[in-house]
């Protein structure tokens, strides 16, 4: 094979990794956008058609927010504890927010954290249990104001 | 950990474009390798193109059948890879060698496997299961090259090999896979507790003792492999993936401080006490010095001079001498790459490997589940930090350490853990990008632990 073919092949053949690159890169263009819309397009009326949980959801109604703790029942009954951006760890050990002196307690036995505008209740695989409105926890669940939460003889409430 | 999601779409066409490209590519270097040498298109060059062409076809129609929304494009990047590696490596055969054949029936029994990982694994969600029995299998696949009889000895310095009828094989690959779904699992569970406890100095949260049992194991098993079987590429491998997948699980900086500080604590002492390591170092501090190169960095100089002679576009494949370093086609393939494809063509392969690390975290954006997020960094940092650690050592930015390339280098055991981790991620990134799945999780899977990733529902007024 003469010298000009091999040396046309040589470049054609770096061209086309090159191609190979090049196009992998704008196949996955459509997604390499962060953020929850960029990463999908808004979709159009036709994919909602089809994909129904893509339709946006209703605006809810704006929640009144969660300002303060209040332990409702227990030892501790009176206490409040100001709620601001960090998550609350609830429980006997020396390191909680709020120090439950209570023999029904786990040392690290729940966490209140904040997602969005609404706070959570979280069981860190307590003992005795954590209970939302008379259920016991078995994930993290939305606490909404005025739902007691019981912990041991503890009780407490999300103030505004 | 938050989550990105997309309109679920299989784009299964889009990958069956790429991987023709792909194969074009593989098999145009296999062919051009042989132009020069008066030996193309013989029978040997057909035979071997459509083996590579019907094992990627087969790979893409089960990625249709069993995981529809699969990321489309990492499967086109693996075959280019894989097809450049069997190119060169048959390439750099002497006559009479047969290594191309080799790693070629290595390249099927690979993609075999990964076959059956996603034909018969179908979820990701079920190897949570198994996270105490892959740390037990992990630790039982390092201790073999160590156990007499079945171990293969010590073959260039280190002892990470074992016999397995007439072929060595490396279990140390297999375990960096059962090594990140052991951290994976553990991490997705007891992340919280981690997450909370612990005490603030300075700007640092540091964890609590208690908490730092596996850190410690991880430390241990990294510097065990270092000493006992002599491997500072797996050591640091074994480590940076713990490192990653806890930083990432946690997203705090304190654990990767603990974690460089252990490394450099370990490498410090590991250089003082044990030859091999400061041998390497000194090595790679004075290379270019006479009384080193003829020990010890030959292979390095060799590899610089031979990237050097191939320049900007390269000496084209076939006419470059890249046989002349040793270990041209296994530990050196990226320097006989450069030799004949330039830095055109190096970089075209270093940016497929970027994209391919960049897809495996893009899974991981997208799962749902807390192991599978975990799970997909894990395998795609440990594919990238070989990389690090490979062109490093070649381009001679860090000491040269004995890891493989992904997917180009000659050896049938990385080869096959690669594709396994492919498979995996292709597992997990269709999951990702499906339309989100509502089934309860297979029986006998452990639930989910309540965290901010499980999707919130509402409660009803009781």
């Amino acid at each position: 094979m003469s010298d000009l073919t091999i040396t046309a092949l040589r470049f054609g053949f770096l061209i086309l990794l090159w191609v190979l690159v090049f196009s992998i890169v704008s196949a996955m263009r459509r997604d390499l956008m962060v953020g929850r819309k960029a990463a999908a397009g808004t979709p159009t009326a036709r994919q909602v058609r089809k994909n129904p949980e893509l339709a946006e959801a209703p605006p809810q109604p704006l929640k009144q927010q969660a300002h303060q703790l209040v332990v409702t029942e227990g030892p501790l009954k009176g206490t409040t504890i100001p709620l601001a951006a960090s998550p609350i760890l609830l429980g006997r050990a020396q390191e909680a927010t709020l120090v439950l002196e209570d023999d029904y307690a786990s040392g690290r036995h729940a966490r209140l954290f904040p997602q969005g505008s609404r706070w959570f209740i979280e069981d860190l695989g307590s003992t005795n249990g954590t209970y939302l409105a008379d259920q016991q926890l078995t994930r993290a669940l939305p606490v909404e104001l005025g739902v007691p939460v019981r912990i041991g003889k503890t009780v407490i409430e999300l103030r505004p | 950990m938050s989550q990105l999601s997309t309109i679920p779409k299989p784009r299964r066409n889009v990958e069956l474009l790429l991987l023709i490209l792909a194969l074009s590519v593989g098999i145009g270097a296999n062919m051009l390798v042989g132009v020069d040498q008066a030996k193309a298109f013989d029978s040997d060059f057909w035979f071997q193109s459509s083996l590579l062409a019907v094992a990627a076809l087969v790979f893409h129609v089960v990625l249709r059948i069993r995981a529809k929304y699969a990321d489309p494009v990492i499967l086109p990047l693996v075959v280019a890879l894989n097809g450049l590696g069997l190119a060169m490596i048959h390439r750099l055969d002497a006559p009479g060698e047969d290594t191309g054949n080799n790693q070629l029936r290595w390249t099927l029994i690979a993609m075999a496997v990964a076959i059956g990982v996603i034909w018969f694994l179908k979820d990701h969600r079920v190897l949570r299961r198994f996270t105490y029995i892959s740390l037990a299998v992990s630790a039982l696949l390092l201790i073999l090259p160590l156990v007499p009889g079945i171990s293969a000895g010590e073959i260039l310095g280190a002892r990470v090999w074992i016999r397995v009828g007439p072929m060595t094989f490396q279990p140390g690959e297999i375990a960096k896979i059962t090594l990140a779904i052991f951290f994976a699992g553990y991490l997705s569970s007891n992340r919280d507790l981690i997450l909370l406890a612990g005490r603030k100095i300075g700007p640092l949260q540091f964890p609590r003792f208690k908490d730092m049992g596996p850190m410690i194991t991880a430390w241990l098993v990294s510097i065990g492999v270092l000493i006992f079987q002599r491997d500072l590429g797996s050591s640091v491998l074994f480590f940076g993936l713990f490192i990653v997948m806890i930083y990432v699980a946690t997203s705090r900086i304190s654990w990767v401080v603990i974690g460089l500080g252990l490394i450099l604590g370990g490498g410090f002492v590991a250089a003082q006490v044990f030859s091999h390591v400061e041998v390497r170092i000194y090595g790679w501090l004075n290379a270019f010095s006479p009384d080193v190169y003829e020990t010890g960095s030959r292979q390095v100089i060799e590899g610089l001079f031979g990237m050097a002679n191939g320049g900007l576009v390269g000496t084209g494949l076939g006419q470059g001498r890249p046989d002349l370093v040793p270990f041209a086609n296994s530990d050196m393939i990226i320097a006989s790459i450069g030799e004949e494809l330039g830095l055109i063509g190096l970089f075209a392969v270093v940016l497929m490997y970027v994209m391919l690390f960049t897809r495996g975290f893009r899974a991981a954006l997208g799962t749902r589940d807390a192991f599978g997020k975990l799970l997909a960094c894990g395998l795609s940092f440990a594919i990238a930090l070989q990389c690090f650690v490979v062109i490093g050592g070649v381009t001679r930015l860090i000491p040269l350490t004995g890891l493989t390339t992904p997917f180009l280098a000659a050896g049938g055991s990385s080869l096959l853990a690669n594709w396994i981790i492919v498979g995996l991620l292709l597992l997990i990134s269709h999951t990702a990008r499906g339309p989100v799945d509502t089934t309860p999780l297979p029986p006998g899977g452990a639930a989910e632990p309540a965290g901010i990733d499980t999707p919130t529902e509402a409660v009803k007024r009781a």
